[in-house]
């Protein structure tokens, strides 16, 4: 089942504030895929991930999309 | 929370519509990442408790504030501010820009700072010394005194005055 979270048109910190919430409804193991178009965003869910304990699996951008791949710690 | 999660206190000192960004950015940010997050607001950062929140912004002597209009940056003469109404439309305007960038509102930050627990504590000598009614002001509020404050501050990993 796929978790995603569309956080385009959202600046700092709604897109962390927005995922955090959206990643208490994924079950451990499984990804939060979140899609943002704030470019400050690259550098908030790489220290997110690290201070919180999930997993940022792989983050691209394309076309002025950046999409997380976030794996849900527990 | 853990009890091994960072502390963050800070107390907030303004009031202004720019001014009330950043406690309120730190504190929803750092509560999303796992820190326990107290804020205490005294004199004109008390203001941020009230339920109705009408959060003003003025263009008398602030130098560094330039805002894109007509595809350039402006900054008003301090005269302008004196003519009635001028702080007002700034004010409006600054709202309507924050809105269009996709930036949350206050009130918005707000809320999510009270849903991620994040501690909101009035000064009580500002309540008194500047006639606040409690019924103004968000439910469920603290209200404590600098020691209190204090406290939590020595007490906390980082610690801000805004």
């Amino acid at each position: 089942m796929a978790h995603t979270l569309d956080a385009k048109g959202l600046n700092c910190p709604l897109p962390i504030l927005r995922a955090k919430k959206a990643i208490k409804d994924v079950p451990a193991g499984e990804i939060l895929t979140v899609l943002a178009t704030d470019p400050g965003s690259v550098k908030d869910f790489q220290a997110f991930c690290r201070s919180t304990g999930h997993e940022l699996v792989e983050w691209h951008e394309s076309d002025g999309v950046y999409t997380y791949q976030i794996r849900s710690a527990s | 929370m853990s009890d091994n999660a960072k502390k963050f206190t800070m107390i907030v000192t303004k009031g202004t519509l720019d001014w009330a960004y950043p406690p309120f950015i730190l504190a929803t940010t750092a509560a999303a990442m796992g820190v326990n997050v107290s804020m205490f607001f005294t004199f004109y950062g008390l203001g941020l408790l009230k339920k109705n929140l009408d959060l003003q912004i003025s263009t008398l002597g602030n130098p560094a504030m330039k805002m894109p209009m007509a595809g350039m940056h402006m900054v008003m003469p301090n005269l302008m501010s004196a003519l009635p109404g001028v702080d007002a439309m700034a004010s409006k305007m600054m709202k309507n820009l924050i809105k269009r960038k996709g930036v949350a509102s206050i009130e918005e930050l707000r809320d999510l700072a009270v849903e991620a627990d994040v501690e909101l504590i009035g000064c009580q000598m500002t309540m008194d010394l500047f006639e606040f009614d409690e019924k103004e002001m968000l439910d469920g509020l603290e209200y404590a005194g600098a020691a209190a404050y204090m406290e939590r501050a020595l007490a906390s990993d980082l610690n801000l005055f805004i």
